[in-house]
């Protein structure tokens, strides 16, 4: 069989061998994935590399890593079809293989955003209240509705171009069922068993990693949802901004920041500790930057809420929503856009598990 | 550590190899408080012996037992292990490595091993044998990693090349780290660095020159030094010396370390011919689980030491995956110049073949009793005409997983010198296996040995000292 690109004919090459092995079936979804099949279509390593977390556990366990001369590293090679495939379904694929891989490119992104904010705030003053002094829900909105819905096009396009790539077909409840269950508990980055993964000591397992991602991912859902409820507090109930501590916003916005910041400053902190040469290695500085950016966003939220009614607030909301802004039309060309194929492989395994009644 | 830091210090307990029952020596001689050094004659990346190639640990229990179902009881194991040897082992050690099997995978569990249900296309061994999560690599991670933690030293790329005995007492070894050498002493030493399959040149005298064409499945590192320095020491052995236990394996492997991945599981399905594009055994014997370890031995007594097996498109999906894939072609003249074989000859064997199979129900996990007709020799099940193309061939050598020459140890793991027991020298796993298993082999019983073993001589080794 015949692969479009190298990335895609090496993780081929390593999976035959994997398949011939199997001793890494207890580890993650992957494997048993890979075990359904005899042969390996470019859908089909897409599909695997999406959803491979990259635990490392396997590379840790073979026995034909290098200098043998099978020269096995899947991870490494599955987060190169990985890196190649979003490239592929992003649109336009030139900011992909931008922000994918230059950690200055997300710098200056997060630059541009914070100048912009704060030109908005210098141009247009206002007179409201709380933050809204210094910037009125309308230039938010005419701001942010639209850097929040474009990107979600853009990983509207990608998305259908992945399913259309792996065979997926029509979801059903029980496959997102599955899917979401995997995700919220990180099953995948567990080890098969509780231990964790192989990832800032070489062979030791840990759930380090996984703990720090589940508070990343889970803070950012969080003040997803605090932004979310200060829309609806707005627009349905007339009741505009500052919230009090004991509002919705907040009690979402709060925890969600804290765990936002401290997982993604942990994940930063783990990823310096980590062998660069099992994942895809030139997308370090880019996948840094993301992780980093997370973790001001989050930071710089909890410290315009510390900071209320004094004078830091100006610049603090200009680095906060500038960061937001980055964040959010970045997303889906940076490391973010791996949460929406990640779950999106998870949906697809669950189908495959369905259908085939190898459910594990 | 340098080898030069290690010289300097007298070490209570040496272990000579790296592999599991290095391990289990060193963790047991460590937690009873000796000061250990293992030396381990592979680097980091190798380290382990063939036990980073293994898979599994056959444990008796007598009822379930981690992730063991049912239960495997102590006869039930000897028997197993009295069909495989024909009866070439010692009872009395056999059933001590087997009824310490059932305490041993407690222990492995507290030492950092986790198991896993029975392997997708092992179902048969879910009773029998536990799996390790991630293979045996995995299982050598776990255990230097408690080791370290215990501490013992470590010494990589580092070979023994001697044991300096003083009549039945051991005093010191030579240690070859590179180009350097140094004498290290210690007060009792454990030989586990298990066989000499790694040794071609050995394995070529004691088996003759053909065994220059075999392919050794696991490491390059045993090559059997401190085997050969013990016995010319006069330290009594067990095992046939001229024997290894060889399986058939895909021929175009590496000729090291291929591990699990060369197995081909196809000979059932399919006729095999040898380089004169002749058919020399019956194929469908038996199930191939019980047949593969003597075609080992029926590809080493072909010309070059080389087979080929032959199937069509409708047996393709019936085996595992094999890591390469096999040559194809739309005939059998052309798959015959694909692999070199003599077209007309390979044609006639295969029309002679085809014309001997009869109807009949295939079943390709039991015995279907689908033999030939008036074909010698015959081919017994699963005898199916090779006629849809595409056709695939697949190419056959032995491949050597051990050797059973070893040293002699009574049931306290203590290596026996020419009159008696030596004073401080204990012996476990490969090196001391041909004990038990004389003949055949036993999945997942290499293992067992080594731990039992292993654990045995590290107490013992520990007690002598402190």
């Amino acid at each position: 069989m015949s692969y479009e690109t190298p990335a895609l004919t090496e993780a081929a090459r390593q999976v035959q061998i994997c398949n011939a092995c199997r001793y890494c079936e207890g580890y993650c979804s992957v494997f048993p994935a890979m075990f359904r099949e005899r042969t390996f279509a470019s859908g089909d390593l897409t599909q695997l590399a999406n959803l491979c977390h990259n635990c490392r556990g396997c590379y840790y366990a073979c026995q034909y890593t290098e200098p043998h001369e099978f020269a096995l590293n899947l991870p490494a090679a599955l987060a190169e079809a990985r890196r190649e495939s979003w490239e592929r379904f992003a649109w336009p694929g030139t900011l992909s293989r931008l922000f994918q891989r230059s950690g200055v490119a997300v710098a200056a992104a997060l630059v541009l955003g914070v100048v912009l904010l704060f030109a908005a705030i210098r141009a247009v003053p206002d007179t409201g209240n709380g933050f809204y002094a210094y910037m009125s829900h309308a230039l938010m909105v005419a701001i942010f509705a639209p850097a929040f819905l474009a990107p979600l096009v853009v990983i509207g396009i990608g998305l259908r171009r992945y399913w259309a790539e792996v065979g997926g077909q029509r979801v059903q409840w029980s496959d997102l069922r599955n899917a979401g269950r995997s995700a919220a508990t990180m099953r995948n980055l567990s080890g098969g068993q509780g231990q964790g993964c192989n990832f800032e000591d070489e062979d030791r397992f840990t759930n380090t990693r996984r703990y720090l991602h589940q508070a990343t991912m889970w803070g950012f859902l969080l003040c997803f949802a605090s932004t979310s409820s200060g829309t609806v507090l707005h627009y349905g109930f007339g009741l505009e901004a500052p919230y009090g501590l004991f509002s919705l916003p907040k009690l979402l916005g709060v925890p969600g920041g804290i765990l936002l910041t401290v997982g993604a400053f942990g994940l930063a902190w783990l990823k310096t500790k980590a062998d660069p040469a099992l994942g895809a290695a030139h997308l370090w500085g880019g996948e840094m930057a993301f992780v980093l950016l997370l973790g001001l966003t989050g930071a710089t939220g909890l410290a315009l809420y510390a900071a209320t009614g004094t004078g830091a607030v100006p610049a603090l909301l200009a680095i906060h929503l500038g960061a937001v802004l980055a964040l959010f039309l970045t997303t889906p060309y940076s490391k973010m856009a791996h949460g929406f194929y990640r779950f999106a492989a998870l949906v697809r395994d669950a189908q495959i598990a369905r259908r085939t009644g190898t459910a594990d | 550590m340098t080898l030069e830091t290690v010289a300097a210090q007298h070490w209570d307990v040496i272990v000579a190899g790296g592999g599991n029952a290095a391990l289990c020596a060193a963790i047991e001689a460590a937690e009873k408080g000796a000061r250990v050094l293992m030396v381990e004659a592979a680097p980091l990346p190798y380290r382990g012996g063939n036990s980073r190639h293994t898979r599994n640990f056959r444990c008796m229990h007598r009822g379930p037992l981690s992730v063991l179902t049912d239960s495997y009881g102590e006869d039930e194991y000897f028997d197993d292990l009295l069909r495989v040897t024909k009866a070439n082992t010692d009872e009395g050690l056999a059933r001590m490595a087997i009824r310490l099997s059932e305490e041993a995978l407690p222990w492995m569990e507290a030492h950092g091993i986790r198991f896993q249900p029975s392997l997708s296309g092992t179902l048969s061994l879910s009773r029998t044998n536990a799996f390790f999560l991630g293979g045996g690599k995995a299982l050598v991670n776990a255990y230097y990693r408690t080791a370290e933690a215990l501490g013992v030293r470590f010494l990589y790329e580092t070979q023994v090349t001697h044991v300096h005995l003083a009549g039945d007492r051991f005093e010191a070894v030579d240690l070859l780290c590179g180009e350097e050498m140094a004498t290290v002493s210690g007060s009792a030493i454990v030989l586990a660095s298990g066989g000499f399959q790694g040794d071609l040149d050995w394995l070529a005298r004691a088996w003759g020159p053909a065994a220059r064409n075999f392919l050794i499945r696991g490491t390059p590192y045993n090559r059997g030094v401190v085997l050969r320095d013990m016995l010319d020491q006069g330290t009594q052995s067990v095992g046939d010396p001229t024997q290894c236990h060889a399986v058939a394996i895909d021929g175009r492997a590496p000729k090291f370390d291929g591990g699990i991945v060369t197995r081909l599981d196809c000979v059932p399905f399919s006729v095999v011919v040898n380089k004169d594009g002749a058919r020399f055994y019956d194929e469908g014997e038996d199930v191939w689980p019980k047949r593969y370890a003597i075609w080992g031995r029926l590809v080493a007594a072909q010309p070059h030491q080389v087979a080929f097996s032959i199937i069509d498109n409708k047996s393709r999906e019936l085996f595992m995956p094999s890591v390469y894939p096999p040559e194809t072609a739309e005939t059998i003249d052309g798959l015959a110049q694909r692999l070199g074989l003599p077209g007309v000859k390979l044609r006639e064997t295969v029309e002679a073949f085809n014309a001997a199979c009869r109807d009949g129900t295939f079943h390709p996990t039991e015995l279907d009793g689908l033999a030939t007709e008036g074909l010698s020799p015959p081919k017994t099940n699963w005898a199916r005409p090779i006629l849809e193309p595409p056709f695939y061939g697949y190419t056959l050598r032995p491949g050597v997983t051990f050797t059973y020459l070893g040293l002699k140890v009574d049931d306290t793991a203590r290596v026996q010198g020419a009159s008696r027991a030596l004073e401080n020298v204990w012996a476990a796993g490969e090196i001391m296996a041909g004990s038990i298993l004389g003949q055949g082999y036993l999945a997942g019983f290499g293992m067992t040995i080594g731990t039992v073993f292993g654990r045995i001589a590290g107490r013992e080794a520990a007690s002598h000292v402190l």
